[in-house]
């Protein structure tokens, strides 16, 4: 379910937009970039907005790699799989992450603390294999890099979630 | 304002700036990635500490990505220098040394872009730039791509001038005569398809860039969009007034924000210029152009499935005829043509169709450009006149491949293309000549293979991409390819039987032949041209159980070679990221094949001077206990 910041920020996003036909993958991605993952009530709004039917709204959205139905994680982990990474052995970075993340590719961590995903090619290939986390390309890796890369990014989401608690107890 | 005028202006505004000392840093993608941001932050604060005054300006991408992050400094007086792997760490030295004082600095020079200089190279000397042709790169990395006087100061935009004031019927002869054809691939030639669309009935009419580059491996419409987006503009506001459209689409896909970004800014002061927008020139013709974001399907490079995504659909291909240019966007005629087409627009108008068809081969005119990655020395991008040979661009333009290994394939075109032998490169790069190979120009990606990589891996790899990316509308492609897959996926794992290689192809070419689109078209080309032209490496797998190039998981193993093991020494200890490697200090270190996951970092990690890790290829080779745990492992990995 989304709250009420997400429904206004929402309806916000809807009234910026004409209600063409044309604007339904523009809609979802400017949706997805405020929510973060396109909820199920958000798609019903636009099905709404736009006059379609709800299942064109979710065929539209499924088809495309783009879009996600669920919230990622506080830091963003993607794996390059174009040919350049797969050559350098990038199938052990994305496999390395799984062990060291505990979640499968597409899954987020029960935390929210970290989701994982496979891109194809994001165009570093004389950099691979590469990693990316949130916005920053780690380039070269090893499965031992990726052991070291992953320890700041889960420092610092301990430190935010002891931090949250104890202001949760005051 | 007269465009007299707006040249005039641009000109003295890059007068000036040649006038002064400035700084030009790459920070296209691959020149972020490698750390541009960091060198680009260490150059402000050191200006600014040391109190300099001096220009620093972000351009795209040289296409020399093996040497990024690129600096290049430019003083009114001496030549200029370019910088290669600049760390933040140097840049107190350039800037003490050749922005505050006279020495250049050379030790740290990739060349000088001036000649005369003994210590380094004058950098279009180089013997990569021998081989070089750049047009539609030429400007990539000296000029600002967010600022559109940049490129009017260094001839952009006059061809637009030149073009609206010939007839739009000219114009098509013009590039008719250019012999231009798609760069996105097909090769359909440009002028043909412009005068079907100028011909059709129906209004208004659009016009379409695809800039949706999907294949794996391929970055240059990136590139050119991230450097020197206005030649793409400019050739589409040629296109609109040649067809009669006045909107135009340009489909850029959301994995290139930065592309994007740059794109927004162009387009923005192109229409502040009123060099795009109502009555442009005041020739009476308007020509607008808005940003469609692809959603990440590969499909949607396809043309009328490109069409479907910008209407708002699923990007799912539909039959042709009717071709876009009858009948494209809404029903509407339509010009549909890649980026680096539109890019050579401009060049044709202004330097004529006899100049651009003397460049190239019979049927193949002007440059390609190319994409290399993988297994070279020198990753980047280069611009080649057509029917220069793949040797010719592997060792002499991207310096061969790396750390003494052989060569052993080349992929061309991504999911598409093909893999070629070490026999056949000396095929020259066109369109008609890889065609007949078996492989297909495609989008230019190039990405090179060494005797470490498994072609049988290779073709997996990319029907595993293509059946992901299947839009699932045909039966051929959507099936078919899964089919394929499947079979090659036995084959890596060492399952298969002799007779699957001839389903293999028969189904490879039911599938070329059934499939409603090229994505399912060309599919099978990767497994059609490994099969062609290493089937010994296919047999290998599933007559031997042997993968040759001791890639396949399955079939290969990790071994430490008691004998040669120093026991004092655990590097591979303590890296194995899977704790596969047991043996305390002084002990022989052995690895658990059960647990082990074949990443390679034991074998990595081991110094060179005992060189104790092997690779086993079958499995087969393990001593028994080790190959029992090895099948162990396999097993559970299975389940």
């Amino acid at each position: 379910m989304i709250g009420t910041k997400e429904t206004e920020q929402l309806i916000e996003t809807l009234s910026s937009y004409s209600k063409e036909r044309k604007n339904l993958v523009p809609l979802l991605q400017e949706v997805q970039a405020k929510l973060g993952y396109l909820a199920t009530e958000a798609m019903r709004e636009i099905a709404s907005f736009l006059a379609i039917p709800e299942v064109e709204v979710y065929g539209v959205a499924t088809f495309y790699n783009q879009f996600r139905f669920v919230p990622l994680g506080k830091h963003h982990a993607r794996v390059c799989m174009g040919t350049a990474c797969h050559l350098a052995r990038g199938k052990l970075i994305l496999e390395a992450l799984e062990r060291e993340l505990g979640i499968k590719v597409g899954e987020t961590s029960e935390d929210g603390g970290f989701s994982l995903e496979r891109v194809a090619c994001v165009g570093c290939c004389m950099l691979a294999p590469v990693m990316i986390i949130g916005d920053e390309i780690h380039p070269k890796m090893t499965p031992f890099k990726v052991e070291e890369d992953l320890i700041p990014y889960k420092q610092e989401f301990q430190e935010e979630s002891s931090s949250e608690e104890q202001a949760g107890e005051h | 304002m007269t465009f007299q005028k707006i040249q005039n202006q641009a000109k003295s505004e890059w007068e000036t700036l040649q006038n002064n000392t400035y700084i030009l840093i790459g920070t296209a993608t691959c020149g972020k990635a490698a750390g541009a941001l960091a060198t680009l932050e260490a150059l402000e604060k050191e200006l600014s500490r040391q109190n300099v005054d001096a220009k620093i300006i972000q351009v795209g991408c040289m296409g020399l990505c093996y040497a990024e992050p690129l600096v290049t400094i430019s003083k009114p007086d001496s030549f200029r220098v370019v910088y290669h792997n600049v760390t933040p760490e140097l840049v107190p030295r350039l800037i003490e040394g050749y922005i505050m004082g006279d020495d250049p600095c050379l030790e740290l020079a990739l060349g000088t872009l001036e000649g005369g200089e003994e210590e380094a190279p004058y950098i279009p000397e180089l013997s990569r730039f021998e081989h070089e042709l750049r047009l539609v790169l030429h400007r990539c990395g000296y000029i600002d791509p967010a600022n559109i006087n940049h490129y009017i100061a260094n001839g952009g935009y006059s061809s637009l001038g030149k073009a609206l004031k010939m007839q739009p019927e000219e114009i098509i002869e013009k590039v008719k005569n250019s012999g231009l054809r798609g760069r996105g691939g097909a090769g359909f030639p440009t002028g043909q398809k412009w005068e079907f669309c100028h011909k059709a009935e129906g209004e208004p009419k659009y016009v379409v860039c695809n800039a949706d580059e999907g294949d794996p491996g391929a970055f240059m419409d990136r590139v050119v969009l991230e450097s020197d987006p206005q030649q793409v503009i400019e050739g589409m506001i040629i296109g609109g007034y040649a067809v009669s459209a006045r909107q135009g689409y340009i489909y850029v896909r959301a994995e290139y924000p930065l592309a994007i970004e740059r794109l927004e800014i162009a387009l923005k002061q192109a229409e502040e210029l009123g060099l795009l927008g109502d009555n442009i020139f005041g020739s009476g013709f308007s020509f607008h152009i808005e940003l469609a974001m692809g959603a990440g399907a590969f499909v949607s490079g396809e043309e009328t499935a490109l069409m479907a995504a910008v209407e708002g659909e699923m990007s799912t291909p539909r039959p042709r005829p009717p071709y876009p240019a009858q009948a494209g966007l809404w029903g509407k005629p339509t010009l549909l043509n890649n980026v680096k087409t539109f890019a050579n627009i401009p060049l044709i108008i202004e330097r004529g169709a006899d100049w651009f068809s003397s460049i190239g081969t019979e049927g193949s005119k002007g440059t390609a450009v190319f994409t290399l990655a993988g297994k070279v020395n020198n990753a980047g991008l280069a611009e080649v006149p057509m029917g220069k040979t793949l040797r010719e661009l592997l060792y002499d333009i991207a310096g061969g491949i790396p750390k003494g290994k052989s060569f052993k394939a080349v992929q061309i075109g991504g999911p598409s293309g093909g893999c070629l032998p070490e026999s056949l490169l000396d095929t020259p790069l066109d369109y008609d000549s890889l065609r007949e190979a078996g492989s297909m120009l495609g989008s230019g990606g190039m990405i090179a293979m060494d005797e470490d990589n498994c072609m049988v891996d290779v073709a997996r790899f990319f029907l595993d991409f293509t059946t992901k990316e299947s839009c699932g509308k045909c039966t051929p492609c959507r099936l078919g390819t899964l089919q394929m897959l499947h079979i090659l996926e036995d084959i890596t794992v060492g399952k298969a039987e002799a007779k699957d290689l001839d389903l293999l192809i028969e189904l490879a070419e039911d599938v070329k032949a059934g499939s409603l689109c090229a994505l399912g078209g060309t599919a099978p080309n990767p497994v059609l041209t490994t099969m062609k032209y290493f089937r010994g490496e296919y047999e290998a797998h599933i007559l031997e159980k042997r993968c040759p190039a001791k890639v396949c998981p399955e079939l290969t193993a990790y071994y430490i070679l008691p004998d040669k093991c120093e026991r004092s020494c655990e590097h591979c200890v303590l890296t194995c990221p899977t704790e596969a490697v047991k043996g305390e200090k002084g002990e022989i270190k052995v690895i658990d094949q059960e647990k082990c996951v074949n990443c390679g970092t034991c074998m990595d990690v081991c110094p060179p001077e005992y060189n104790a890790v092997i690779k086993l290829s079958p499995i087969t080779q393990l001593p028994p206990e080790d190959l029992a745990a090895k099948e162990r492992g396999i097993a559970q990995q299975v389940a």
